[in-house]
């Protein structure tokens, strides 16, 4: 794939206190990409993914977003870059007190310039993608978990951004709403051009979405492989590795 | 949104109409979420024109750039022109396009929505008074409960959490003290001052001492202290057990086979009780202070002559009154506290909403229950 570089991770070193979680590792995500990042429980991807969005400032090293570094000085600078950015948070992240749809409405009523009328329409397309139709009206705590996921799903695309971070998009989904979740993931990719970067435990998701993906281990604080999930399945020279990626325990 | 094209005129679209009645579209450029406010815009000024189509022919051929905010415009053009017999037909929709239009569904969803509408007004008085009847009654229940907990308390000393009742002690009492000290100070500056502006007029000032000792301990200490604890820790009770409830932490300690009441509430309950009638007995210390300072620097009073005369005032029995009721005063406050917490159901705005109601509630409580008492000394 020519196209050129969009995110840019450069020496990035994620530290919480005394504890190192991820030392000094670059990497590069390319546009229209979907790129997956997996690892162990705890081996700090949503640590990764929160410095990539500007939540958190790194202890070292830099992120750029579309050349633009995005953690130079925190939260307030970013929210131009910020809104070509959707992020689908690990919890979901709805505001507890707005239904489903107020919360998907949130960001086209704030961005979007179109009336209200519009807006509830752009609201229903949203929710049909992720097959919420019918559950416009309700809180988020009258939903069940892997519904919240998909009303965060569609509140984090709801601005067609031009990268979308997705945290576990199909934890908690059946095997079949899973697969219509990554097959959402795909087309979106394909007919918006939007790049995809998403962390997932899920090896199916993992084969049906992935270009590319990093693996990162708690152990060596950084990526321990990166390239293609089939390539590293099969010809990764680390056993842990490709163990990882063909299910089987140690 | 920043406006591409300025001419709203000519916008997105030109429209070409047949004699035979049928109505075509065709859109050019970017269809998508930078240029759909301004292509509804220039739709929506058309469509109220015109009377329906017999076919409206909606030709993509050149459009660039697509996505579903774009479809979106073709589904209001074609709901709000609501074609005729021929209905509506898609022209030179590329793969692309098609695929992002297959997205959308033309037809409207069909779900039973729970409705949300505003019953009248008697509907609402009525379930009003139902929810407030029920929330006594589960009051009712919850101090039925709390009783339990304390005989299982009683019972196996050992599921009793005394760690957390030291730190809910720390935060309640020795935290609320210079807050509580100052309020109490100033209190009885402010009494033995107004006060002794009458007094003084029959000489009589040696009994702002009197007056200050005697309305601060069966009064005013009880009731202030309370007040304080109340804004300070019934609120914070509540919000911590319905942040803890909202987010199915107590619902695990259910589970877990922990009592909630005997986990969450206990401590509380007893911490407050310890230390709502300490913080009392500080209280009405301050406030004799207070008035003491403006017996001697006002009155000229001698520091010997006040204390003496305050404590000449007081009996043991005023005493054990005040104090009796500070430590109801404490029940209240932690079980409203702890109550509106379990009540909170929902999202954030309920933790406020708990915390609010909780310290509403226990000052009317806390006022209720003063008068109740003030009832009962009078036909003692
Ligand atoms: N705010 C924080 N303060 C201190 N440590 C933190 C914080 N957030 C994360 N950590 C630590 O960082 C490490 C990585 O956490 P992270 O949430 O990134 O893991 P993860 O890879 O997303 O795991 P999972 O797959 O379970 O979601 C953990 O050891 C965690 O204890
Ligand atoms: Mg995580």
């Amino acid at each position: 794939m020519g196209d050129k570089e969009i995110i840019r991770v450069e020496k990035l070193t994620v530290r919480y206190g005394d504890d190192t979680i991820l030392s000094d590792i670059s990497f590069s995500v390319r546009q229209k990409e979907i790129f997956i990042i997996v690892g162990g429980s705890g081996s700090g991807k949503t640590s990764l993914m929160r410095h990539m969005v500007g939540l958190e400032t790194p202890a070292a090293g830099r992120v750029y977003i579309g050349g633009q570094e995005i953690s130079a000085s925190g939260p307030e600078m970013a929210t131009e870059p910020l809104r070509r950015i959707g992020v689908l948070f690990q919890g979901s992240a709805l505001l507890g007190s707005m239904t489903v749809a107020e919360n998907v409405a949130l960001p086209i009523e704030g961005f979007s310039g179109l009336e209200s009328d519009a807006v509830a329409s752009m609201v229903n397309i949203k929710l049909t993608l992720v097959g919420l139709e019918c559950y416009g009206a309700y809180l988020p705590s009258e939903i069940s978990g892997g519904m919240k996921k998909r009303a965060g799903l569609a509140r984090a695309m709801a601005l067609n951004p031009d990268i979308l971070f997705l945290d576990e998009p199909s934890a908690g989904l059946d095997p079949v709403t899973a697969s219509e979740i990554d097959n959402l993931i795909l087309h979106i990719n394909k007919t918006l051009e939007t790049t995809i970067i998403i962390v997932t435990h899920d090896l199916d998701s993992i084969f049906a979405l992935g270009q590319k993906a990093i693996m990162l281990d708690k152990e060596s604080k950084g990526i321990i492989a990166e390239g293609s999930p089939a390539h590293m399945r099969d010809h990764n020279p680390d056993p842990a590795v490709r163990r990882f990626f063909s299910r089987k325990p140690a | 949104m920043m406006n591409h094209d300025p001419d709203s005129k000519t916008a997105c679209f030109d429209i070409r109409e047949d004699e035979n009645g049928s109505l075509a579209f065709f859109f050019r450029g970017r269809l998508d979420i930078s240029t759909a406010p301004q292509c509804l815009s220039r739709l929506s000024s058309l469509v109220k024109s015109r009377k329906p189509p017999k076919l409206l022919i909606i030709d993509l051929g050149d459009v660039t750039r697509m996505d579903d905010y774009g479809a979106m415009v073709i589904l209001r053009l074609i709901q709000g022109l609501s074609p005729g017999p021929d209905g509506f037909r898609l022209e030179n929709a590329g793969e692309n396009h098609g695929r992002i239009l297959s997205l959308v569904d033309f037809g409207q969803p069909e779900c039973s929505v729970p409705s949300r509408v505003q019953d009248n007004i008697i509907v609402q008085l009525g379930e009003s008074t139902i929810k407030s009847l029920k929330g006594a009654l589960f009051f009712i229940e919850f101090i039925g409960a709390m009783v339990f907990a304390c005989a299982r308390a009683i019972k196996s000393p050992g599921s009793f959490r005394v760690n957390d009742t030291i730190r809910h002690m720390q935060n309640t009492g020795v935290h609320a003290l210079p807050v509580v000290g100052l309020i109490s100070f100033l209190l009885g500056l402010i009494m033995a001052f107004m006060s002794s502006l009458q007094l003084s007029q029959f000489g009589a000032n040696l009994y702002v001492a009197s007056l200050v000792g005697l309305a601060m301990v069966s009064e005013l200490g009880p009731i202030m202290t309370a007040i304080i604890v109340a804004g300070r820790s019934g609120s914070a009770y509540a919000a911590e057990i319905s942040s803890m409830k909202i987010s199915e932490e107590v619902d695990a300690l259910y589970v877990m086979g922990f009592d909630p009441n005997l986990f969450l509430v206990l401590p509380r309950m007893i911490a407050a009780m310890v230390v709502v009638p300490l913080l009392t007995v500080f209280s009405c210390i301050f406030a004799v202070a207070g008035g003491l300072a403006i017996g001697v620097f006002f009155l000229d009073l001698s520091i010997g002559a006040y204390i003496a005369q305050t404590i000449e005032s007081l009996t043991i029995f005023e005493l054990c009154w005040g104090l009796s009721k500070s430590l109801i005063f404490a029940i209240l406050i932690a079980l409203t506290g702890c109550l509106r917490g379990f009540q909170a159901r929902g999202g954030a705005d309920s933790v406020g909403n708990a915390a609010t109601s909780a310290v509403v509630t226990s000052i009317f409580l806390i006022i209720l229950f003063d008068s109740v008492f003030a009832v009962i000394r009078s036909y003692w």
